[in-house]
């Protein structure tokens, strides 16, 4: 199950990967001198179109490597390359959607005004922004809350606006970082469910920073599993569950989502644990 | 604060429930908010005036309400003159003051330079006594002229906007940083989307400190001589002529200055806050 190559993703020499990762490492320099070890010897090749999570203990550095390919933070060593070119000049031509685990919104715009945001920073006419953030609501189905403020929506309404804007510009890679982290479950499992629909009706490569281990079987092509101190990759899962557009709730009853379920438990723990275990997340 | 506004905003939100509803549920806060200090300043003036009366106070003590109604009634051409003349030097000092306080705190925000030479500077503008400042400004721009006393007010007004406003502008969210550089914009898209507008509750603080502050001192800059045209030259020389009641007059004139600058500044907040939700 570990690392199998998945017989959908081309080899790495037919197309150009959308991120590549090569022994990266995070240093950070905290007060009076003193060094934390946030990553190192990272390596991680996302196909375009691949769905890979990152999944792994608090501080083992998801975050950190997220922000490293969003180019928000710069590694200390090693090469990130994102569509082929440094993350800097990525991040400069717009080549990634992003949303954080705070949804993030302007509070004194509405939800159209801020799903438009990037299209009005990067100069789009008022006609096309507005019919692109139509769009997008409706694809967020939050038709009827275009002209509301996000202090008027729940949770789960702020973190769809969040996942419309980063879609706004039709981004071949999206960086999501534990997007559905503050959501109720059934809030979460719906949402998983668009995002799946959303991703594959739109071809974007993910990287999708979670604490569930379903979540990020469900979701994902392949699961990389990291652990602390320092910040490193111990295994990569892959799943196969089938094309987006074919995972549905039904597919949580599955053998093999309950294999993947499995597979991921066990690389987390470094070791094989007992498969009724009761925390599924 | 913004919360509670915003909140109260959507509950008479029109379009949350009916036009009329949500129009009498205004009204009835209106009253509710009103009523008490009304009954409070009438029960107020009853005392007073009771009290004069009873213990026979002489007016240069303290005048009745009475008197004083009755010099506001003889004077009021007067009292009105010059309430605007010192209420129009108030406003240009507040406006001028405002916009040079928001222009140098949006620098400081921005330039860490100029941010720790100002700082010091404006802590030194904040404890000026304007008893001290307008004398001066009177022998520097001439005693003809407003511009002092303009002047003056600028100087009161400056620091509350700028410490206000500074501290809004270095609210800014780390989410809302990291997208604006996700985005790739440029310094002016973040101030202009991201800052700038996260800043304006607090600029309406600073306004709605200032306001007030501004009113006093354009009275009290007229104390040190030059033009006699407003409120503060008026109650000086009626208090030099023992018109006791006069000059109540006109500190009665110099009240009502002070709540309508208040009173606007708030409803501008009000307006503001209510167009963000
Ligand atoms: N700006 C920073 N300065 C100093 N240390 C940092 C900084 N950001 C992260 N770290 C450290 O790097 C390590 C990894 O942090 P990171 O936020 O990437 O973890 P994470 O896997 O995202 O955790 P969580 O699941 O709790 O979000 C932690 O030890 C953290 O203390
Ligand atoms: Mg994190």
């Amino acid at each position: 199950m570990t690392d199998t190559a998945r017989t959908t993703t081309p080899a790495p020499s037919e197309v150009l990967p959308a991120i590549s990762v090569r022994a990266a490492g995070k240093i950070f320099t905290v007060a009076k001198g003193a060094e934390v070890q946030a990553l190192t010897g990272i390596d991680l090749t996302v196909a375009p179109g691949e769905f890979v999570s990152l999944i792994g203990p608090s501080g083992c550095g998801k975050s950190t490597l997220l922000r490293l390919i969003a180019d928000l933070d710069s590694a200390t060593s090693g090469e990130i390359l994102v569509f082929g070119k440094t993350a800097r000049q990525a991040r400069l031509d717009q080549e990634y959607g992003i949303a954080f685990q705070s949804a993030g919104l302007l509070p004194w715009r509405s939800v159209q005004a801020n799903i438009e945001l990037p299209l009005e920073l990067h100069g789009v006419g008022k006609a096309e922004r507005a019919a692109r953030a139509e769009e997008l609501i409706e694809l967020v189905g939050l038709t009827d809350f275009r002209s509301r403020f996000p202090d008027q929506l729940s949770g789960g309404m702020q973190q769809r606006v969040a996942i419309a804007r980063s879609l706004a510009e039709r981004p071949k890679l999206l960086l999501m970082d534990e997007p559905f982290g503050a959501l109720d479950e059934m809030t979460r499992e719906r949402m998983q469910q668009e995002l799946v629909r959303i991703c594959s009706e739109t071809g974007a490569a993910v990287v999708f920073v979670t604490h569930s281990i379903p979540e990020a079987v469900f979701l994902s092509d392949r699961v990389v599993v990291m652990s602390p101190r320092p910040g490193r990759i111990v295994d990569i899962v892959s799943v196969d569950l089938g094309a987006g557009t074919s995972r549905s709730d039904s597919l949580r009853e599955n053998p093999a989502f309950f294999a993947g379920v499995t597979a991921v438990r066990e690389a987390l723990h470094g070791s094989p644990v007992a498969p009724l275990g009761a925390d599924l997340r | 604060m913004t919360t509670t506004v915003s909140a109260a905003a959507m509950a008479t939100d029109p379009s949350a429930g009916g036009a009329g509803a949500g129009r009498g549920a205004a009204g009835r806060s209106v009253a509710r908010s009103v009523l008490p200090p009304v009954v409070l300043g009438v029960a107020f003036l009853l005392v007073w005036q009771l009290a004069v009366v009873a213990f026979d106070i002489k007016p240069y003590l303290l005048p009745s309400p009475t008197d004083i109604v009755g010099q506001i009634v003889i004077v009021f051409p007067l009292l009105w003159s010059s309430l605007l003349a010192t209420g129009l030097n108030a406003l240009i000092g507040l406006v001028l003051g405002g916009v040079l306080a928001v222009v140098l705190a949006l620098l400081a925000s921005r330039v860490t330079i100029f941010d720790r030479m100002i700082v010091p500077i404006v802590a030194a503008v904040a404890v000026v006594p304007i008893v001290a400042l307008a004398p001066i400004l009177n022998t520097m721009f001439g005693s003809t002229s407003d511009t002092p006393r303009r002047v003056v007010v600028l100087i009161v007004v400056f620091a509350p906007i700028f410490i206000n406003t500074l501290r809004g502008l270095r609210q800014v969210r780390p989410v809302h940083r990291d997208l604006m550089r996700a985005y790739a914009a440029s310094n002016w898209q973040l101030t202009r989307t991201v800052t700038l507008p996260g800043a304006v509750p607090f600029i309406f603080t600073g306004l709605r400190i200032a306001a007030p502050l501004g009113v006093i001192s354009a009275i009290v800059a007229e104390y040190f001589g030059g033009l006699q045209n407003g409120l503060g030259s008026r109650i000086t020389s009626a208090a030099a002529n023992s018109a006791y009641p006069r000059a109540w007059a006109y500190v009665f004139g110099a009240i009502i200055l002070g709540l309508v600058f208040y009173g606007v500044t708030l409803l501008l907040e009000r307006l503001a806050s209510r167009r963000r939700a």
